[in-house]
């Protein structure tokens, strides 16, 4: 009989028809969930509204440290990224090989390990050794140097992407090699690595949270050490989602910007 | 103008000079064995089937490509020579791709300016006002900050002929420059390369144009096989010409359904 109905239906209808199951069903786990979740206790652990309050103005400063540590680590990352990727494509046999160990090395190294090696590793073999900016100083060259195998990736793939032609015209016009690179190469090549760079600033915006490994007071601490503390103190979950919705607004807005410029990209 | 390394340049000697020049790719010999000269003033065109080695012969000219044997001389400069500076040498020979290659990320007015300020070090206001000249002589006026992109491809073809001028060659190569142009654009960049002959500029032109061959080059060669089949005049290579090979490919292209 299911079969007879079938049949009898226009391949609209019957797109209709499957779409409407899976609406139904989408709303029924939808709605057991919602009557069978604990609303109280779960409002209890993350929606205390005086907790969430205590929490400002203190938090504005783990959530300006969280975006100065991210953009620190960023701008190390582009200085030491970009050479790391024109050594990539160079054509003197040694920058390659360096390039391609050091990118092999620290994008396969876990953020966290390499944070340790700056901040307790490094000074223990090098005693006396001070890094400028002191705890910034360290989180800019420990989350850093991954991003930069990452940055450096994504750049050599933007130089790699630029039609050769453009370097052909250029060496015609009697650019160098380097001054091809810098005039032309480049900056195509930021250009279409945008994209992708932004994304890293996202993830860059979320590894900010293992500085608190180094051991930071309550001026350098970011959102992640700062919503644990709170945490621990009022015994209530609430301070994670304030910290998780001010992570969101700094991601969310990054990631549509990536989005767009994507968008942009595409249509050049 | 770089006069250390001049060989041959006084007056009566070729403009380009190659000699036992090969090319080999891999296991292709794309080139194998080229002798040609020049003169100062002399529009040369280059045709042949594809694959006959034309753009490789164009592009050894100014050393985009190097010459696996063989020597060349151009502009005055020893290309070839142990001590040959490309990059000086490379200023005095403007060069002219089929796909244009204008820089994307540039307005047209820094397209043409960006070689004088960059290599010759020319201060911006000089560079843009010759630039500005050189779009004027191209007839690209008023487009001075578009993008390459905004442009119609005979546009964007004129704009690369005004880049090369700018740093005023002694020499010209032009590769397939009409062969990416939609049919009806193909007219206003050969009357910007007629007027250029007209002026006296030394050109080498790799072309399927064969009305623009006959009219304004001295003199035409037929390339097939990576060796030149036939070297004279308009009239003798394109009207009476000896081979079989010639005449089989010239009359592929002037008759393509027959």
């Amino acid at each position: 009989m299911a079969a007879a109905t079938e049949s009898r239906m226009t391949p609209r209808q019957r797109r209709r028809l499957s779409r409407a199951i899976q609406y139904a069903v989408a709303a029924a786990v939808v709605i057991a969930i919602a009557a069978l979740a604990d609303w109280g206790r779960i409002a209890d652990s993350f929606l205390q509204i005086d907790i969430a309050a205590a929490m400002f103005p203190a938090v504005w400063t783990a959530f300006w440290n969280t975006i100065v540590y991210t953009l620190l680590a960023f701008v190390f990352g582009m200085i030491a990224g970009v050479p790391i990727a024109l050594m990539r494509v160079s054509t003197f046999g040694p920058y390659r090989w360096f390039a391609a160990c050091y990118v092999e090395v620290f994008r396969g190294l876990p953020s966290l390990l390499v944070l340790f090696l700056v901040g307790f590793g490094v000074p223990q073999a090098f005693p006396g050794l001070q890094y400028p900016g002191g705890v910034y100083g360290q989180v800019a060259i420990g989350l850093g140097l991954t991003s930069s195998a990452y940055i450096a990736e994504s750049v050599r793939a933007g130089i790699q992407a630029v039609p050769k032609g453009q370097v052909e015209a250029a060496r015609s016009l009697g650019m160098s090699h380097t001054r091809t690179m810098i005039t032309v190469v480049l900056p195509q090549a930021l250009r279409i690595v945008i994209p992708p760079l932004t994304n890293e600033l996202v993830m860059l915006t979320k590894d900010s949270s293992l500085v608190f490994v180094l051991g930071v007071t309550t001026a350098t601490m970011e959102l992640s050490k700062f919503a644990r503390n709170e945490l621990t103190s009022t015994a209530n979950a609430t301070p994670l989602l304030v910290g998780g919705l001010l992570y969101l607004l700094l991601t969310v807005p990054l990631s549509a910007l990536a989005r767009r410029l994507e968008k942009r990209g595409d249509t050049r | 103008m770089n006069t250390a390394d001049t060989e041959g340049d006084a007056a009566g000697d070729p403009l380009v000079r190659i000699r036992g020049l090969r090319k080999r790719f891999g296991d292709n010999e794309v080139l194998r064995g080229i002798d040609l000269d020049i003169a100062e003033g002399e529009v040369v065109c280059l045709i042949g089937p594809s694959g006959s080695g034309k753009s490789t012969l164009l592009r050894c000219v100014n050393l985009l490509e190097a010459p696996t044997e063989g020597t060349i001389a151009a502009a005055g400069h020893d290309m070839t020579g142990p001590d040959a500076d490309l990059d000086a040498a490379r200023t005095d020979i403007g060069m002219v791709f089929q796909h244009f290659n204008l820089f994307s990320h540039l307005s047209i007015l820094d397209n043409v300016a960006i070689a004088q300020r960059r290599v010759r070090k020319t201060p911006r206001r000089e560079a843009e006002a010759e630039a500005r000249r050189r779009l004027a002589e191209v007839g690209i006026e008023g487009k001075e900050t578009a993008r390459p992109s905004q442009l119609s491809g005979g546009q964007q073809q004129r704009v690369a002929i005004a880049r090369a001028l700018a740093m005023n060659p002694r020499l010209m190569l032009f590769d397939e420059p009409t062969s990416a142009l939609d049919p009806e654009l193909v007219g206003e960049v050969l009357s910007v390369m007629k007027g250029l002959a007209a002026e006296g500029m030394t050109m080498l032109v790799v072309t399927h144009e064969m009305s623009f061959a006959r009219e304004v080059a001295d003199r035409v060669l037929f390339l097939d096989g990576g060796v030149i089949v036939e070297s004279g005049t308009p009239a003798e290579v394109l009207t009476n010409p000896k081979t079989e090979r010639a005449r089989g490919f010239l009359h592929r292209v002037l008759h393509p359904v027959d």
